[in-house]
This record gives C-alpha cells, structure tokens and sequence, in this order.
C-alpha cells in the first residue's frame, strides 16, 4: 500500500533557531521525493515530523489523507533509514529485519520467510545469521532498508542514508534504493545535501533555506529552470556575470537576454549562467582566454578569463584540444531566458 | 585533473629487543605488586584460619561455618536484599538515566550530582536521618494510614527499610555503569529506529535498550550485590543481622571462623558475580 504525503504549513522552533518556518509541500503517492538544503535547513526536522520523532508547533502531516500529527511513531506505519548505522547490535540479520514483524506478533516462519525474501531483494541472501558489526557499513545500510520495508510500510523516509558510505559503494546503493523505490511503488522522501543524489534519484526535488520551500520541481526543472537565486546557486555551478537591466531584458557580454524570476532593486545585476550556458569557440582576436583546463571523460571544464573576470565554461570532451589553455577565444552564452541577482559587489 | 596528494608512510611500530624487554620488565612489576597488595591479605587470612599452634595446619572452621548459628539465616537475608536492592535500582536509575538521556540532556548534570549525592554522606549520617524518622515516625503517623507501612517496612523478616538505604547508597554506582553503557550504543537511533518500526516503549527498553547494556546492567548489579554484602554501618546501627553484620559479632567470638566466613563471603560474591556475567554471556549467544 502506497500513500501520499502533505506537509501543511509546518512550523518548528528550537528555542531561538526556527528549523521549519510554514513548510508546505505535497509528496504523491508512489513519487520519491528528495529533501534537498544545505545544513540547518529543516530538511531532516521534516522528515522527522513525518516519521513521529519530531513534533511541529503549528501546521499538518498528513499521510494518505489522515492527519497523524499528533500520532505516536510506533502508530504512523513508516519505515525510516538512518544516517548513521542503526540495526540492533544484539541481533542477527534476520532478526534485525524481522523486528518490525515481530512487534507486529507476525508468527516465526512468516517473518523469517519475509526476512529471507527482503534480504535477497537487497542483494544479502546469505547474510542472515551474521551480527551487525561482521557487515560493512554499504551492507549495513542494505539490512536497514530491508528492515524498514519489511513492514510494508506505507511512506519510506531516508534520512541522508547514504552520508556514511565511500563514493562507490554510495553511487552504488542509490541506484539500488531507486530500483527497489521504482519495483515497490513505495512512497519515499529522501533527505539529502547532496545535489547530485538527489538530482539522480528523486522524480521531484524540494529545495529548501531557511526552513521553507524554494523549489519543488523535477530535476531538470530545479536544474535547468531554478526559480530563485539561492537554488541557482545552491543546485550545480553558476557563473556570475555583470550586466544591466532594463524592464525584463538584461545586457550581458554585449547580448540582450529575457530575465525570468524576481527582479533586483538597482539595474546592476549578476547574470547566473551554468558553465554549460557560457559558448567558446576558437578566435585569435578574441576577448577571453582559457587559463585552466580539467577534463572529465565526456567533457571538460575549462578556466576562460576575460577582461578581470573569470568564468567556467563546459565543453565536449573532444573539444579540449582546439581549446587548450592559452587559446584566445571569443565567449558567448546560450540564447534564453536567464535569472538575475542583486549584484554582490554593488554599494 | 586529479592530482596526487603525496601520503607520508608512517614509520613501522616496533621496539627495539632492549625496549620489548624493558617493558616486559615494567609490566611484570606493576603485575607482581598489584598481586602482592590483593593476595597477600588473602593468603594471610587464609593462614589465620587453617593454622593454630596447638592443631597445626587445619580446615576444621569452615565446615563449622554452615553449622554456626545464625549463618544460613543471615545469609538468606542478605542475599534476598541484595536481589530486591538490585531489582530497585535498576528498576530506578535505567528509565531515569534513558529519559535524561532522551529527553532532556540538559538535565545530566542534575541526575549525574543527585546521583553521587550518596558518596559525600557519610553512612553514620545518612543511617542517623533514618534512625531520627523511624523514631519519630510513628508519634507522627499514628492517626494516618502510613503507621502500618511504617511499621511493615521494619520487619525484621525481610526489612524494606535497608533495601530503601540501599538503593540510595547503590546510586552511584549504578547510575555511572549505566550512564557509560548508554554512551558506548547511539541510543537515540536504536530507540528512533525500534520505535519507526512499530515498538511500544516497554517493548522498546525490554527487547532494545535492555540487551544492548547487558554488561552495564550486569555491571550494575555487581556493584550493588558487593555493596549490600560488605555494608555494616547502616543494618548494624538500625539493629539488623545481616551477614556482614553476624560476620562482625562472630569475630567477638570466634575469631578463626569469622576471617574464615569473610574469605567464604568474597568467594560466595566471586561466584555469583560469574554467574551473573556467565548468564549475560550465554543470553547475548542465544538471542
């Protein structure tokens, strides 16, 4: 069973800090949904309202149409992962992931089959009469999700479950969480500070500063369309160019663009462009030069100055030889509609 | 471009002979003086025991101590003290510990001092309060329903009131035994993570937090069946024969066989403190 999420206006305040300020957001059923902010946000206050340890001073959880803000934890019917490593030292494997049955009183050879059938699902069959400490901490995560599904829990929360793992086995696992999340249909919120995981897993992502919401969107939206500032620069890299305003159009490296989202008050402005935005081509008269180069497989990064600014700029992969430090080039930016920010040297 | 961060090997870990031997040397020296201190006490009582000038060397006392009279009797108690005491205690300090801990860290420091409390009274005061509201007590609370617990409370079959000091005086040690045995788990995660999956918080301290701090707990216990077999000051002055209590008035009498039931008594804790510890051992196995 499958349930939809809505966080109606949460608000929670730890004395002075006010970690959650009027959250609203609506996770669908089936949807896994990522929590993304940088630290102190509220990202992690607001799963935890769902899951029951945490609760709001004002506003509604509401889980698959019931309000359970006031409900006991051990009554919301989640299942939750960790950041840190979290199975229970005393039992085996099995046992860990048949808990959740066993408070349920599930007869012995029910949960124990349940068990052996979560266990394979996360790729440990064999791992079952084992400690927690005789796991590696990828494993580890792995008997957790196992436990936290066994239940059939109706919402899964994964609070930055991945943080404590080397990159591989964390590129590794996400992919497994997405897979598993996809098969079960289960609803998810994942919480995250890492932009890259939660722009490759997640069908939506909630950006959130300052304990509310500034874009919740899929990925390509929150990456290619931010809608404020803060999710520009919070989401992947972006350049700053100076430019002026005038109405909605902006001139920036001599071309005029449309401007979308808030307009700052002074026409001085920074143009936020991503480095894949910013065009080079070739040009010995050319204004900029590339200073750096750093490439990436597929493509490359390069360093380009011009004038007494610098700027990153993404080019294909096989483009880095034409595009060797030192070359003059000319610089341009793609032709749409770009976002504006108050300019951060402006009196 | 990924560059290479060059990484100091650090230098192998291993003594010279001359070293190893040196600090065999130290080490078998703290060893042989930590032995000297605990033993030699012991190996003399034991001589005290089994040798007289007139019979020589002889174990004759301690078949003489289960016939003595009063022994069973006081031992009965003692032991059944003990077990309420620790069942007290724990029962106290383990939910007081893990809602401080949960619920209100800030208030560690107030438990951590209410609890040490016991350590800077001296028994000879503490055992005076009691002695003054068991005295006064009963004038007070003879028109009220408490006389008959006051009362009940001092029977000499099974004396509440020694379990009562008791656990005041076991406190410390079993608030520090716990309070490092909560530190040693993230107790927070296991009690968030039990309680996300459906557990009640008697489930939740009984089949989570209970098994993880075995060794604390047992630990606890250790402390407080050594602490109710060696205390004297406050059973002795409110007029109760304990064991530690009938040892001291047969050391009036029979000297020999008092040193000999206090070399039992150390033997009898060392047993059952590896039972208790053997118990937690095989339980952890079996789960």
């Amino acid at each position: 069973m499958t349930a939809g999420v809505e966080f109606r206006g949460l608000r929670r305040v730890f004395g002075r800090t006010v970690a959650l300020d009027g959250l609203d957001l609506t996770v669908r059923p089936g949807e896994l949904m990522a929590l993304l902010g940088p630290s102190g946000c509220g990202k992690t206050t607001a799963l935890r309202c769902v899951a029951g340890f945490e609760h709001p001073d004002e506003g509604a959880v509401i889980v698959d149409g019931e309000d359970v803000t006031r409900r006991p934890a051990n009554r919301r019917d989640t299942g939750m992962v960790f950041q840190s490593y979290s199975l229970f030292p005393n039992l085996n494997v099995r046992d860990n992931v048949a808990f959740g049955l066993r408070v349920r009183k599930v007869p012995a050879a029910k949960r124990h089959a349940r068990a052996a059938e979560l266990l394979e699902l996360v790729g440990l069959p064999t791992h079952g009469e084992r400690y927690p400490h005789e796991l590696s901490g990828g494993q580890q995560q792995r008997v957790a999700l196992a436990r936290a599904l066994a239940p059939e829990p109706r919402v899964l929360l994964l609070d930055e479950p991945l943080s404590a793992l080397d990159a591989k086995v964390r590129l590794t696992l996400r992919e497994e969480i997405r897979r598993l999340q996809l098969d079960l249909g289960i609803t998810t919120v994942f919480v995250t500070h890492d932009q890259e995981e939660a722009l490759s897993v997640a069908d939506r992502v909630a950006v959130m500063r300052e304990g509310r919401l500034e874009q919740c969107a899929p990925p390509a939206e929150v990456y290619d369309r931010p809608a404020t500032p803060f999710v520009a620069e919070f989401v992947g890299t972006m350049n700053h160019l100076p430019g002026r305003l005038s109405g909605r159009e902006v001139t920036v490296l001599g071309l005029r663009l449309p401007v979308e989202g808030p307009l700052p008050a002074t026409p001085e402005v920074d143009v936020l462009a991503r480095p894949e935005a910013v065009l080079l081509s070739p040009d010995p008269e050319g204004e900029g030069l590339v200073v750096a180069s750093s490439f990436r497989g597929s493509s490359a990064r390069l360093r380009v100055r011009l004038g007494d600014l610098e700027m990153l700029s993404d080019v294909p992969g096989h483009d880095t030889a034409r595009l060797a430090p030192g070359t003059r080039v000319g610089v341009g930016l793609v032709r749409r509609p770009v976002l504006v920010a108050g300019r951060a040297d402006a009196p | 471009m990924a560059a290479v961060t060059p990484v100091l090997e650090a230098a192998p870990r291993s003594l010279a002979p001359a070293g190893r031997r040196r600090v065999r040397l130290w080490r078998g020296l703290a060893l042989g003086l930590a032995a000297v201190y605990f033993l030699l006490p012991l190996a003399t009582s034991f001589w005290f025991t089994a040798y007289n000038e007139r019979q020589g060397f002889s174990l004759a006392p301690y078949p003489r101590i289960v016939s003595a009279e009063g022994f069973g009797a006081s031992m009965l108690l003692s032991l059944g003290l003990a077990v309420a005491t620790i069942v007290v205690t724990l029962g106290l300090t383990l939910p007081a510990t893990l809602a401080v801990r949960l619920g209100a860290p800030r208030l560690r420091p107030v438990l951590e001092v209410v609890c040490t409390l016991p350590l800077v009274v001296p028994p000879i005061t503490f055992v005076s309060g009691i002695g003054t509201v068991l005295r006064f007590g009963p004038d007070a609370l003879a028109a009220t329903p408490f006389w008959g617990t006051l009362m009940a409370i001092q029977d000499e079959r099974f004396p509440v009131v020694l379990v009562l000091a008791y656990v005041v005086l076991a406190l410390p040690f079993a608030h520090r035994s716990l309070d490092a045995g909560l530190r040693a788990i993230d107790v927070r995660t296991l009690v968030e993570a039990a309680r996300g999956l459906g557990a009640s918080w008697p489930y939740v301290l009984l089949r989570v937090i209970v098994p993880n701090l075995r060794s604390a707990i047992t630990g606890a216990a250790f402390l407080t069946l050594a602490l109710v077999f060696g205390e004297y000051t406050v059973a002795a002055l409110l007029g109760y024969r304990t064991f530690p209590v009938w040892i001291v008035t047969v050391a009036g009498s029979e000297g020999q066989l008092s040193v000999a039931v206090s070399l039992l008594s150390l033997l009898i804790i060392w047993l059952l403190s590896l039972a208790l510890s053997g118990a937690g051992v095989e339980r952890r196995r079996s789960s």
